[in-house]
């Protein structure tokens, strides 16, 4: 995934460098005639597959959120239509308005401790000798590597009520009461572990992101800055920055659609429990939805999520669109 | 630039203190699995494995169906990356070398189908899959996982293919190749950095995804591993040695192939995606 930010994030400038192709050549003019078709054919498989298996299921989520869909209705194959009643009943209940609030803030505290601490990182990657970059970035890497799944197994054997390494730290470090704590009893605590989680699995991505984008500062603005009597945050300010700043944009607009839908994590530490309290969007859909068989009912919260993650990202996907338009 | 003693220090010292944060659970998840249960279970934690035992991998590989989950996780990703493979190529390699009318959108839709929110979906995809009656079946899950993947793979390797030269492609049609030719005797073998870098991303992907098995996929025979470790920390909750020991058998593939190919990849893909 990483790919895709740094092509939106490349520094203005080198993303153009393959021109437009370059003037139209003679010599190919005589081909001019199935290059015409040509593209359209190579693109044929990759449309056809992405418009039945993504845009089928986009469209199918719209129509069954218009549907009274439940237990009954899904075993005896009846379609019942019942207009707008899910929608009308979702946003009128104070439940969802509970889960989107608790969303936001969710994605808010995650993806700002992701870009401090990775940013952070990401610069002392910069700054350290290269053997201990070196250190530093296997230690990353083997985060980065972790299958969510198998990583949330692991911490919940780290915050591990009786044996879990966690409370025996806290207990030594002389708070008793944590010695035989249970970390997903109550909400704010199951949030916690999920949120170390997280951001211990995001900030490897972020700061090697950054790191990388360092690399491509030339040397000799440092020492422009350095002549011009700019000390360490003048010239970080006015060399570094603005080179990091697209990347920034950008592993900022991904880590919030991924910290969002950030289903795995979230169901698999505790199911969205205590009492439904750790619920997140995507996990209130699923749980609405599969758990409780109210299909329709899941299809409309899961269509209002993605309404809300336009919503969230809309203001960076403009900066995209416009940029992919500036390169033609 | 010169540096005082303090100042070298302390980036140092920081930069201990992060490995160690970083990797210690991936250590305590290996160095459990291997620990002799009295040893996992005892007061004070013992923070290495002086006497290591394999007893926990064993169990885990017994436990039931094992081998099934692997050989379903193994299909559905290879299936799945291979596919996505051909058919991005074919893809990437018209938006990379030719101009056509209406690329720029062709290139937006990738972009966007790149953020498409599968987590959420999962209804819709469970009805239509239902009314399909391929419930329990690898085939949907190959093809989702195909797509998910797909959109990557295109806008990668399209910058992978814009780093060729168009030179060296015109040097063999002028020598007699057709454009197809060229393509495979030119192209294709200076792409294998971009397709390796590619299609362990698209392995990471498939071979993580839990969601959608979660959903489509209630018997056991055909699950994948996510769906077997989260089933075995639910049966072995208290038994954390062979609960470790099964993390470490699903995380190992993936460990691995970042540790090898990390440098490989990353630099690969810088260098894609500056020519894109």
């Amino acid at each position: 995934m990483s790919v895709q930010s740094r092509r939106t994030a490349d520094p203005p400038g080198t993303a153009r460098k393959r021109g437009n192709g370059g003037p139209p050549r003679t010599s190919q003019r005589p081909r001019r005639r199935t290059a015409g078709r040509a593209p359209y054919l190579l693109l044929l498989p990759a449309l056809a597959v992405t418009v039945v298996l993504l845009g089928y299921p986009m469209v199918t989520n719209g129509v069954l959120s218009f549907q009274n869909l439940n237990m009954g209705q899904l075993i005896q194959h009846v379609t019942e239509w019942n207009g707008g009643d899910n929608y009308r009943q979702i946003l009128g209940s104070a439940e969802f308005w509970r889960v989107t609030v608790r969303s936001l803030l969710f994605t808010a505290a995650n993806v700002l401790l992701i870009m401090v601490v990775g940013t952070l990182t990401g610069l002392l990657l910069a700054r350290l000798g290269p053997r201990m970059r070196l250190t530093l970035l296997f230690g990353l890497v083997l985060a980065w590597a972790m299958p969510p799944i198998a990583a949330t197994t692991v911490y919940q054997w780290l915050f591990a009520q009786r044996f879990g390494v966690v409370n025996w730290v806290l207990d030594r470090l002389g708070w008793h009461s944590m010695a035989d704590f249970n970390w997903t009893g109550s909400q704010f605590s199951t949030f916690f572990v999920v949120i170390v989680l997280i951001v211990w699995q995001s900030v490897p991505f972020v700061a090697i992101n950054l790191y990388a984008a360092t690399t491509t500062i030339p040397k000799e603005l440092y020492e422009a800055a350095a002549l011009d009597g700019a000390g360490v945050w003048k010239s970080f300010s006015s060399v570094t920055l603005p080179f990091i700043r697209p990347f920034l944009y950008a592993t900022t607009f991904l880590e919030v659609i991924w910290v969002f839908k950030a289903f795995t994590q979230v169901f698999a530490i505790n199911e969205g429990g205590p009492e439904r309290l750790t619920e997140i969007l995507p996990v209130y859909a699923f749980i609405e939805g599969m758990g409780n068989q109210h299909y329709g009912m899941g299809a409309a919260i899961s269509l209002l999520t993605i309404v809300i993650l336009l919503a969230l990202t809309s203001y960076y996907l403009r900066i995209v669109l416009r940029q992919e338009e500036d390169e033609r | 630039m010169k540096r005082t003693l303090f100042g070298r220090i302390w980036p140092n010292a920081t930069a201990l203190f992060l490995t160690a944060g970083f990797l210690f659970p991936v250590y305590w998840m290996f160095s459990t699995a291997l620990k002799p249960t009295g040893d996992i279970i005892s007061e004070d934690p013992v923070w290495f494995p002086l006497a290591p035992t394999l007893e926990h991998f064993r169990t885990a590989v017994s436990a039931p169906n094992f081998w099934g989950y692997v050989g379903n996780s193994v299909t559905v990703t290879v299936l799945a990356v291979g596919m996505s493979l051909v058919i991005a190529l074919l893809a990437s390699f018209a938006i990379a070398r030719m101009r056509f009318k209406g690329r720029r959108g062709i290139i937006v839709t990738f972009m966007i189908a790149q953020m498409a929110p599968w987590e959420v979906m999962v209804i819709a995809i469970y009805m239509i899959v239902r009314d399909g009656a391929m419930l329990n079946s690898l085939v949907p899950l190959t093809l989702f996982y195909m797509v998910m993947v797909l959109p990557f793979t295109i806008l990668t390797l399209r910058g992978y293919i814009a780093a060729v030269p168009k030179e060296l492609e015109e040097s063999a049609m002028v020598d007699g190749c057709s454009r197809p030719q060229a393509f495979v005797k030119v192209i294709l073998p200076l792409l294998a950095p971009g397709l390796m870098a590619t299609s362990l991303f698209g392995f990471i992907t498939a071979w993580n995804e839990f969601p959608l098995v979660l959903v489509l996929n209630k018997q056991t025979e055909a699950q994948t591993l996510p769906l077997w470790l989260s089933g075995f920390q639910t049966n072995f909750g208290d038994d954390w040695g062979a609960t470790m020991a099964a993390a470490s058998l699903f995380a190992l593939p993936i460990l691995l192939l970042f540790l090898f190919l990390q440098r490989k990849a990353v630099g690969g893909l810088t260098a894609g995606a500056v020519k894109g």
